[in-house]
């Protein structure tokens, strides 16, 4: 398991380097930001001016250099716009989107579990027929018409829930948090299932899957020979069977909810790291651009070292053939 | 890029598959709630000289001279204004204006803000073009105020309607204040700009001061009451960043903020339905197009092909395509009757703008013959670079721009991208013919002249957005006169012949001036501002 971890992370560090390497370069293909941040009055001098205090004015090998040098000492530049720490400002929208992304994915397993395993139980019923014709919908409705949709039922038409925006928050050990209050649930809502609502297409399709696989099984015959009661059967012996894949995917789908719930952000106008990300493109700021893809990079890495921990928690074979391997 | 095809889809949707309930104005009488569509990116007021700071810097610092909504002069911080002679402005100041602080409000407040300015660390946009022409300030008493520039400059009371005055004895003056080019003996330590996003640190002499600044989520302003002026209607006033159309639209419509800036024109009929007010005004801001009229050796105009010579150096083709265009037809089509066929480079009743200007006839037919005459009977091809996400409507203007040329021979074909991209392209020289908006924050014509017109300087910054690199040497002279020419009624006749020149010699292609709209609920009021701004204490209840 130890050389496997190690394997992994030498693994991890190469890409890391080579995203820095692409990302700051495509970056810097993409338009110089003095000619979008820059007063339109400004003459020659002054613009000038602006790239020098921007550090735009080095040539692109000594602003690589120093992107490296500085990202080594846990530095990824500051924000042309905010005349901030560009990791700071990330990690100031990042409550926000955490929240969302983790309300979002408990969303998806309430639904997506139970009627998948239904489904799969079922599979030739007419509510599981419909179910899973259901999940199709959740697959192939865009993410920003469901959102308008959902804003235009709850908030225009039935002004039951916020258009919008994050509700009041709280503070959780320094964390801002809104999942707390009252109010920043009813914000958290509308955005949270809509980002939930593919995911459950997900989970329902591979719980389906899974549990017809499993009540084929020898060992769910004969629990259901000894006696056992359909609940337990279907909560122990099929659950615990079935969520390997489903952990996998809801690993990798937090990663992609965390790192790019951008159109969800976009359409609520909630204040999370997509929409700061989105705001960056528009404005050509690098520092923060850079930043965010880099700490996406990163992301996905932990979030698969997680994962294979959870898988040998689940199955002790993995953790077998690590350990002979 | 994303953004804007969300945005673009969202609006679409909005309009289209919205049905709309009743709307009730049943916010709090006292609380203010604007949608705004960009976000202001620091509350430092000397940070970045850009629109959205601009506007929100209105609310808690003043500056000299305010500005109304034709952006005329009007008095703010100080009462009078008047030359003494060709280089020496003397400004009375507005007695009993007092700090949020409590502190008093005198002349060494201005001569501190004038010293800070150059020294706002890592900014995009300093506000050094307001303070660049000074050679001197002194107060003679706490409420006078003599400033000295280098040549004879006109503009002086524009340039103090931009930067907001900051208290001197909040941040730590030193006695011996005076202002000098290239700092300040007495300046203290001045604040950096995060310094501003704490409320403590914003000590200003406007109606409101700031409550809270949560980036992202809002900036909550609470009326000041012992503010010298009109105290304004609102106690409290959240600006919310709704960046998206789709959004912004929906947040009006649900309640949510009872007023937004730029509803798109797609959506006007809904939100009229819903029961809401639209109010739109003209803008200071022209679409134009520029033609590449570059004379330099072995130039070779980029997309255009179908001939070896550059065709736009022949001024009948220039006006071939003024008059090849229907700004009627793009006015009431694409842009839903939302912006004013533009002939002059601003709209009248703006300084310097005249009103027999008068917009090119559509005539195809005699820009066809025109184009024969020059010797291209057959036409020529053509790429007019645009972007998509700038102004309103800006790919679709283009679009027709192309389909208009292309009726008379100029086969064109439109090459659009996002904002970004685009300008940094444009400032390469990459399009001999290019669609673009330029804004006269002064609001006065002397600042489009130079910026559009004027020969492209890259020594003086004459002709900084002139990217056609069009000249007429004759007329750079009457501009540089009217620069220099203090009386306001000589230097407007010059500016008003200036841009006569220009229109006889086709030197740009006026399209429209863009019409800026506004919506909010019931029971409300706003004047349209040339500037664009959302200011909240302009915002009235009606009865």
């Amino acid at each position: 398991m130890l050389v496997y971890l190690i394997r992994r992370l030498g693994q991890a560090l190469i890409v890391v380097a080579v995203m820095a390497t692409i990302v700051f370069l495509s970056i810097y293909a993409a338009g110089n930001p003095v000619d979008i941040l820059a007063n339109p009055n400004a003459d020659p001098k002054e613009l000038a001016e602006v790239a020098a205090r921007l550090g735009l004015d080095r040539p692109l090998w000594e602003q690589f250099g120093l992107f490296v040098w500085n990202a080594l000492h846990g530095d990824l530049g500051r924000s042309f716009v905010y005349n901030e720490s560009a990791l700071k400002l990330i990690a100031q929208r990042m409550p926000a989107t955490l929240e969302l992304a983790l309300v979002a994915l408990v969303f998806s397993i309430l639904i997506g579990i139970p009627l998948g395993v239904y489904a799969g139980l079922r599979p030739d019923s007419l509510a599981g027929r419909s179910i899973m014709s259901g999940s199709i919908l959740g697959f192939s409705l865009p993410n920003f018409w469901i959102g308008l949709m959902l804003i235009l039922l709850f908030a225009v038409e039935l002004r039951w829930l916020p258009s919008g925006g994050r509700g009041t928050t709280v503070d959780v050990l320094g964390v801002p948090v809104s999942f707390l209050t009252a109010d920043g649930l009813r914000h958290l809502l509308l955005p949270a299932f809509t980002l939930a609502l593919y995911k459950a297409a997900l989970v329902i399709r591979l719980a389906r899957a899974g549990t017809r696989e499993a009540v084929m099984q020898d060992y769910v015959r004969f629990a259901r020979a000894k006696g056992l009661s359909p609940s337990r059967i279907v909560l122990v012996h099929i659950l615990k069977n079935i969520m390997i894949p489903i952990v996998t995917v809801l690993g990798l789908e937090l990663g992609s909810m965390i790192a790019f719930a951008v159109v969800t952000e976009t359409v609520f106008a909630y204040p999370g790291m997509g929409k700061l990300l989105i705001d960056s493109i528009g404005r050509l700021d690098r520092p923060i651009i850079v930043a965010y893809l880099m700490l996406v990079v990163v992301l996905f890495v932990v979030i698969n070292f997680i994962v294979d921990l959870i898988y040998a928690a689940l199955d002790p074979r993995v953790r077998l053939s690590d350990a002979r391997s | 890029m994303i953004r804007s095809r969300t945005a673009r889809a969202a609006v679409g949707f909005v309009s289209s598959l919205a049905t709309i309930g009743f709307v009730s104005g049943a916010s709090l009488a006292q609380d203010l709630k604007i949608g705004v569509a960009s976000e202001a990116t620091s509350i430092d007021p000397h940070f970045h000289n850009v629109g959205p700071n601009n506007a929100i810097r209105r609310h808690i610092f003043e500056s000299l001279l305010a500005s109304d909504s034709d952006q005329k002069p009007t008095p703010g911080l100080a009462i009078s204004w008047k030359t003494l002679d060709e280089t020496t402005w003397e400004f009375k100041l507005r007695p009993g204006v007092k700090f949020s602080n409590g502190a008093d409000f005198t002349a060494r407040d201005v001569i501190y803000t004038m010293c800070r300015i150059p020294t706002v660390e890592n900014s995009p946009a300093l506000f050094t073009s307001a303070t660049k022409g000074i050679a001197a300030i002194t107060a003679p008493d706490p409420l006078t105020l003599i400033i000295k520039t280098s040549t004879p400059y006109p503009l002086l009371p524009l340039d103090m309607a931009v930067p907001g005055i900051l208290s001197a004895s909040f941040h730590g003056a030193g006695p011996d204040l005076a202002f000098k080019q290239g700092g300040c003996p007495g300046l203290g330590t001045p604040p950096k700009s995060v310094d501003f996003n704490n409320p403590a640190n914003v000590v200003g002499t406007g109606p409101y001061k700031l409550g809270e600044y949560t980036r992202g989520t809002r900036i909550l302003l609470e009326r000041k009451d012992d503010y010298w002026g009109t105290k304004p209607h609102w106690k409290t006033v959240s600006f919310r960043p709704l960046t998206a159309a789709g959004p912004r639209v929906a947040a009006l419509l649900a309640g949510d903020v009872d007023m937004i800036e730029n509803p798109p024109i797609q959506d006007f009929d809904r939100v009229k339905q819903a029961g809401l007010t639209i109010v739109q005004g003209l803008s200071n801001r022209i679409i134009y197009v520029h033609l590449d009229q570059f004379t330099g050796p072995d130039w070779k105009t980029p997309g255009v092909k179908g001939t070896d010579k550059n065709p736009f150096l022949d001024k009948r083709v220039r006006l071939a395509f003024s008059k090849a265009i229907n700004r009627d037809a793009i006015v009431e089509r694409i842009m839903g009757g939302v912006a004013v066929a533009a002939g002059d480079l601003l709209p009248v009743p703006l300084f310097g703008t005249s009103k027999d200007l008068k917009p090119e006839k559509y005539d195809p037919d005699g820009a066809k013959k025109l184009l024969a005459e020059a010797g291209y009977p057959n036409g020529f091809e053509l790429v007019l670079g645009s972007p998509n996400d700038r102004y309103i409507n800006d790919e679709k203007v283009a679009q027709a721009v192309a389909q208009m040329l292309t009726r008379i021979g100029i086969k064109t074909s439109v090459d659009s991208m996002t904002a970004s991209t685009f300008f940094t392209r444009r400032n390469k020289f990459e399009f001999s013919a290019y669609l673009a908006g330029w804004g006269a924050d002064t609001g006065e014509l002397s600042n489009s002249l130079v910026a559009l017109v004027a020969t492209f300087d890259p020594q003086t910054g004459f002709g900084g957005t002139n990217r056609g690199r069009y000249s007429n040497k004759a007329m750079d002279e009457v501009v540089r006169k009217a620069l220099a020419t203090i009386d306001d009624k000589a230097r407007e006749a010059l500016l008003q012949q200036a841009a006569r020149m220009v229109q006889e010699d086709v030197g740009i292609i006026p399209l429209h001036f863009e019409v800026t709209p506004w919506a909010f609920r019931k029971g409300l009021g706003y004047v349209p501002r040339v500037d664009q701004y959302t200011l909240a204490f302009e915002v009235k209840p009606t009865p």
